[in-house]
């Protein structure tokens, strides 16, 4: 099949490719997916004092559509409030990476990860 | 090399289809199913034949099936449908080709057979007679190959419709020799050949409304919407849907042109006394002939006329191997002797009016030897 | 295939071969205006008999290549076709002896497919478990063999991983309890030499675009001493000795026939050439780290090497990988995103069977296209890496069998 120009531009140039220390107070930690799928994806998040996600970071483990979806989460959720950033729905990036609906499966894999990563920083603050 | 005179058991391949497919054999290279470039290459080639096809035929692309051939969508479609043999029937006419028949005898289920009049068309009432309850299928050819005799479709789907029951064509002889529409006839299914339209031989198709309940009868693969696994022949299939782009361009030259060579021959050949011309009564396909010879065995006129330079055909080729008579004559009710004098000529696009003329000649001198070695052999 | 402009180098052989030029130079004598052409089939004129003397002397190049004789080769539409045909074919035939087949999960999907449809009708399928190598163990075959086993069906070479079966011990050992052996040997001609005069092989299965001719055409061996007997598949017409109906192209099959005499002539000194670039390859990539070889690697085919490049995912890699034309899997399969079946089979892990690469070499590969090659995957495999939370976790010494993963 051939991958959209967007999905290529991700998959070509990732943006935001790296690693927290995950012990952080300020840091919040979200792997999603599987081996056995075909797809691993770690998303993690710098939150400051306001509650405002200062920086982000993923790896993935998967196929060009899923890292380009992880890269481009990695762009949406910075300078966004928690709240914000769970609101991005799977819709949006398949919409706007143009994923084939073979594919749709990995823009759901970044919206868990970004859920697991805010739920993962409010568990370190409650 | 002879004359060829035998374009309904294949046809000489046309030069431009020649040239679409060469690229396809030779630098292009590379299997469909591959995701990488020389795949996708391929995959776009032959989604380009399958919309020639269906534009020649007036399908829509998504409805053609490519198979290895003609037999293999006749195969397909008796073999593939999906019914319960216990109840089920399927009523097909007498006059399909064996690659029809054979599949639809091992189908196991019961097969009526569809009853043709002396000029080989199947009346509506012979279908209402064939016909009941419980038939699911019926399948009757388009245009026949040996007499040539054209149905009127349009009819028999009408009332093969007003019973609920799916309808298929064997349209291999008429693509490409007469104007004929999948969408029009209003059928369920439709068998092509490219080869007996100048294409390549080694493609096929089935054109099937989807509504069809069909399943593979070759596993190990998804292509063709599961219904055909295999590699596709590439080649052959960007060849087929040249070869229906150019029939479609030049369908009404090409009808023209063989029906003025094979009506002067019709008429000379009337004027010899001793030939009876198959289906002449009814709308046959304009390149088509076929007569029995009064008093002369089939097998020495194919073969005076061989000596002669001529390539023609008794019957069909698939059982040409065989000298019983024609099973297509036999359904009409021809007699027997007359049956197994049967030579069918059908032209093709460079045949010319020196060549029937010459046959002509040839076929005179033959008969002039009437009462000798050629009648003896008869009477054996 | 021979002009280099920015193509993709091809390393795709075993999912399909370019045609030679010396084969459609024979191919083009049955194609074209002043061709030489005519249904094999017409019995009434000379257009039909120069036909089917092209078709019988390609009949003969196609037995000389394996040692069979003219009359044990039955023409098809390809080798899915033939498969089906003796599969369900065989097994129709000799329904009277029992119900039971046995046959390899790393066999190809025309195999195992057709096995599923004798399912469904009733019949029983045991599918063996290669051994980690892709081998199968005689032992575990032979305990395998019932009273009421009709037919055996094991691949020459996989298509995939590339191991060569003993197909001469599984013969025997079929012989033994007079059960029909079936051998998809699409990988293996023109790549394995075999002689089917001495096999104990009862059907042989085998693809034309696979050894460097067209697509659309292959055959199918069926013994004649003893005699072999099958149930047609394709009906109407009576064609290959009522075994396959159906006009087939003569060009296709006079390709075929050509490509099975270059295979013949050449194999002994393409094979040698072959062997050397692909422990070019492999000399250039084992330094890596986590990088593991799929299938036995000495009982292999000269153009196959299948390596899972551990922590990176198949398809990602194929897509960095876009200046060569390669694949994860058989190209069959490849639309989907299943891992490779057959390495599951080989009991590789989830990881390992996601990160596999087939490199299949030709005739036309060079050494030049093997240190390309070597390289872009190098550079392929250490960027993914670098994107990968897997690579991380084992790099940091984490055992991920002991994460609880959320399989979505």
């Amino acid at each position: 099949m051939a991958y959209g120009e967007k999905v290529l531009d991700h998959y070509e140039n990732p943006r935001n490719v790296g690693k927290f220390d995950q012990n952080d107070a300020n840091i919040g930690t979200g792997m999603v997916g599987a081996p056995a799928c075909g797809d691993v994806m770690r998303l993690q998040i710098k939150v400051n004092d306001e509650g405002v996600i200062e920086d982000a970071v993923f790896k993935t483990y998967g196929c060009g559509s899923a890292i380009a979806s992880s890269s481009l989460l990695t762009e949406w959720v910075k300078g966004k409030t928690l709240d914000e950033a769970k609101a991005i729905k799977n819709t949006d990036l398949a919409e706007e990476l143009a994923l084939p609906p073979v594919k749709i499966h990995c823009s759901v894999l970044a919206e868990d990860a970004i859920n697991a990563a805010v739920e993962d920083y409010r568990k370190k603050h409650a | 090399m002879a004359v060829y005179f035998d374009h309904n058991a294949t046809t000489p391949l046309h030069e431009k289809i020649f040239e679409a497919m060469q690229p396809y054999m030779g630098s292009v290279c590379g299997n469909p199913s591959s995701l990488h470039r020389f795949g996708r290459l391929q995959r776009q080639a032959i989604e380009q034949a399958r919309e020639q096809v269906a534009a020649l035929m007036g399908a829509q692309s998504s409805q053609v099936i490519f198979t290895s051939g003609g037999t293999e969508a006749n195969n397909l479609m008796v073999k593939g449908l999906s019914m319960d043999t216990a109840v089920q029937r399927i009523a097909v006419s007498a006059i399909e080709h064996m690659s029809l028949l054979q599949p639809a005898a091992e189908v196991g289920c019961n097969v009526d057979q569809i009853a043709v009049d002396g000029q080989g068309l199947v009346t509506q009432e012979s279908l209402k007679q064939a016909i009941n309850k419980e038939t699911v299928l019926v399948s009757v050819m388009a245009a026949n190959n040996e007499t040539g005799a054209v149905q009127d479709i349009n009819k028999l789907a009408e009332e093969v419709r007003a019973h609920d029951i799916w309808f298929h064509t064997d349209a291999s002889q008429i693509a490409g020799k007469l104007e004929f529409s999948f969408e029009k006839t209003a059928v369920h299914a439709m068998t092509l050949s490219s080869h007996k339209l100048y294409g390549p031989m080694g493609a096929g198709a089935l054109i099937v409304d989807k509504c069809l309940p069909m399943h593979s009868l070759l596993q190990g693969g998804s292509q063709e919407k599961g219904l055909r696994a295999g590699t596709e022949n590439v080649p052959a299939i960007v060849g087929f849907g040249m070869a229906a782009e150019l029939a479609a361009q030049e369908l009404i030259e090409r009808a023209d042109h063989v029906r003025v060579l094979r009506d002067a021959l019709e008429k000379e050949l009337m004027q010899l006394g001793v030939v009876k011309v198959f289906s002449q009564q009814v709308r046959r396909l304009p390149n088509t002939l076929q007569f029995g010879v009064q008093g002369f065995d089939g097998e020495t006129l194919l073969m005076e006329l061989d000596r002669r330079g001529f390539a023609v055909s008794s019957g069909s080729a698939c059982t040409s191997g065989k000298t019983e008579p024609s099973h297509v004559l036999k359904a009409m009710a021809v007699p027997n002797q007359l049956a197994t004098s049967a030579i069918r000529v059908s032209l093709g696009r460079a045949n010319t009016m020196a060549e029937i003329e010459r046959f002509i000649e040839a076929m005179k001198q033959i008969i002039g030897l009437s009462n000798s070695a050629v009648m003896m052999a008869a009477n054996l | 295939m021979n002009d280099k402009t920015n193509r993709p180098i091809y390393l795709d052989y075993s999912a399909t071969t370019p045609i030679d030029e010396r084969v459609v130079a024979e191919m083009l004598k049955y194609m074209g205006s002043d061709a030489i052409f005519g249904n094999p089939a017409s019995r009434s004129h000379s257009y039909g008999w120069t036909a089917e003397a092209a078709v019988e002397q390609a009949r003969q190049h196609v037995a000389d290549l394996v040692g069979a004789d003219p009359r044990e080769i039955v023409f098809t539409s390809g080798a899915t076709e033939s498969d089906n045909l003796a599969i369900k074919g065989a097994a129709h035939f000799n329904v009277k002896s029992g119900k039971h087949i046995i046959t390899c999960k790393t066999e190809h999907k025309a195999v195992l497919d057709s096995c599923r449809q004798l399912e469904r009708e009733g019949y029983e399928v045991t599918y063996l478990d290669p051994e980690q190598n892709g081998l199968i163990d005689l032992d575990k075959l032979k305990a395998a063999m019932r009273d009421d086993t009709t037919l055996v069906s094991i691949m020459h070479v996989n298509n995939e991983i590339g191991v060569i079966q003993d197909i001469e011990a599984i013969g025997k050992a079929c012989r033994q309890r007079k059960i029909i052996f079936h051998v998809d040997a699409a990988q293996s001609a023109g790549k394995v030499p075999m002689n089917l005069s001495e096999l104990p092989v009862d059907l042989m299965s085998f693809s034309a675009h696979k050894i460097y001719g067209p697509k659309g055409m292959g055959a199918l061996y069926v013994q004649r001493k003893p005699r072999v007997r099958l149930e047609a598949q394709m009906h109407g017409g009576g064609h290959e000795r009522g075994m396959r109906s159906g006009t087939l192209a003569t060009h296709q099959i006079v390709g075929m026939g050509e490509a099975f005499r270059i295979a013949k002539e050449e194999m002994a000194t393409e094979n040698e050439r072959l062997i050397n670039l692909r422990n070019q390859l492999w000399d250039g990539l084992k330094d890596m780290e986590e990088v593991y070889v799929n299938g036995d690697f000495d009982q292999r085919v000269a153009g196959n090497l299948n390596i899972s490049f551990n922590y990176v995912e198949g398809e990602s890699l194929l897509m960095a990988l876009k200046d060569l034309a390669i694949s994860s899997g058989s190209a069959c399969t490849s639309a989907s995103l299943e891992p490779s079946y057959v390495l599951r089979a080989l009991g590789r892990n989830d990881e390992l069977a996601h990160s596999s690469i087939r490199f299949s070499m030709g005739r036309y590969t060079t050494s030049k296209d093997i240190e390309t090659t070597i390289k872009h995957v190098r550079s392929a495999v250490e960027k993914l890496r670098n994107l990968s939370p897997l690579w991380d976790m084992y790099k940091d010494g984490i055992d991920l069998n002991s994460i609880k993963w959320a399989a979505h």
